[in-house]
């Protein structure tokens, strides 16, 4: 995730100091990686130094002062670009799992073991994932629904390399 | 006997279509309020073994308890009334009387189970609304969507109250939405009356609902370490 955009477009609402865009930050997008406050300052100075925003005023108090930041012309136009441009899709041709699978067959080990094994670990996320999608709200459910579907994938790829074990067997032994 | 804490257990269980074995030994068992999924390819078993369990379909052996019964060993008659009074079933599709409203289809287990007509509809009304389709009790099963007639299904198979539930791939004709939908009031109404659960498919998404999963493969069974 490109934290900067994020930042940047949480700004396009109006001006806020570091403290509140980190945690309207964490509500949005931080359910499991809430982000540090050192993130925070350390892309705001980057984005201040690009002039995607300024400061839009301090203020002092007991502690160290308090900026606050607003998003700029060049900002706005910044975080445009970067939604309108789409993500480039996972490929998914280096898999460690097929690797795996290989080398189990190269040196006779039992490869369907390795498949149950693995089955077994997504099926526990995927379990985990589908509790909290019960217990959770809408954000939730669909960043829930998005690991589901990849680790459902990953399942059905499973599935059908145990299918064709016998073969990939002939093929990499040959 | 059952064995101990299990509701439902099939020990060696062997069934062949003419030369083609379908079962091969399987061994399997379900807890009271236990969602278990079976799991498995094409071709792999897995509805035989549902229909063993069940009493639909006899096994060439091996033994299926239930409750302190040997299923296998009752009559045809005691094995109908069993399932009619103790077990709920939900499959794919093409399980309701297009003649009935969704209504009388889901009173209609109650009734044949010796439930008057107004009681019977009115534990219809309230399975429907724990469904989410209490608007389309006065429609038949030709006049509302896959979707909601899949609902309609479920509270027919929980109206009876039943001990067991067997779904055969219950979501496999909806779209994402409404079968995970499905899925939540199923497992949800089925924990709550502490049914038993016997879900079998062959997606992952749908799997991940049950509290364990047993893999057909071959005709025999596994479970996977760990997926208690």
């Amino acid at each position: 995730m490109s934290i900067g955009h994020t930042l940047l477009g949480l700004l396009e609402s109006g001006p806020r100091h570091g403290y509140d865009l980190k945690r309207a930050f964490d509500e949005h997008f931080g359910q499991d990686r809430p982000l540090h406050y050192g993130q925070v300052y350390s892309t705001m100075s980057r984005l201040l130094k690009n002039g995607l925003v300024e400061v839009d005023g301090i203020e002092a108090g007991a502690g160290p002062e308090r900026k606050r930041y607003a998003i700029t012309d060049a900002g706005v136009t910044d975080v445009a670009q970067w939604l309108h441009r789409p993500e480039k899709p996972e490929p998914y041709l280096q898999s460690t799992l097929y690797t795996k699978v290989v080398l189990a067959l190269l040196t006779g080990r039992d490869a369907a073991e390795l498949l149950d094994t693995q089955r077994t670990e997504h099926l526990r996320l995927m379990r985990g994932l589908t509790e909290r999608k019960r217990k959770g709200d809408l954000a939730d459910q669909l960043i829930c629904d998005h690991a589901l579907f990849h680790l459902e994938a990953d399942l059905r790829w499973l599935e059908l390399t145990a299918a064709r074990l016998d073969k990939l067997a002939q093929a990499v032994n040959a | 006997m059952t064995p101990a804490g299990s509701l439902l257990a099939a020990r060696d269980l062997r069934k062949a279509y003419g030369r083609t074995s379908a079962l091969d030994g399987v061994d399997f068992s379900v807890h009271p309020g236990e969602v278990v999924a079976v799991m498995g390819p094409s071709g792999s078993g897995k509805s035989t073994l549902l229909h063993c369990l069940a009493g639909i379909v006899r096994p060439d052996s091996g033994t299926v308890h239930y409750d302190g019964h040997v299923l296998t060993a009752e009559s045809d008659a005691r094995r109908s009334a069993l399932r009619r009074r103790d077990f709920g079933f939900v499959f794919q599709f093409g399980q309701l009387v297009p003649e009935l409203t969704c209504l009388e289809n889901v009173a209609l287990p109650l009734r044949l189970n010796g439930a008057k007509r107004r009681a019977a509809e009115a534990t219809a009304r309230e399975w429907l609304g724990r469904l989410e389709v209490d608007d389309v009790h006065g429609k038949r099963p030709g006049e509302i969507s896959g979707g909601q007639g899949q609902r309609v299904a479920v509270a027919r198979a929980l109206a009876v109250r039943p001990r067991v539930l067997f779904a055969d791939e219950p979501t496999g004709a909806l779209d994402s939405l409404n079968g995970e939908r499905v899925m939540t009031l199923l497992t949800d109404a089925a924990r709550d009356t502490r049914a038993a659960v016997v879900l079998v498919t062959h997606e992952p998404r749908v799997a991940a609902y049950a509290d364990r999963e047993v893999v057909v493969r071959d005709g025999t069974a596994r479970e996977l370490a760990g997926t208690a």
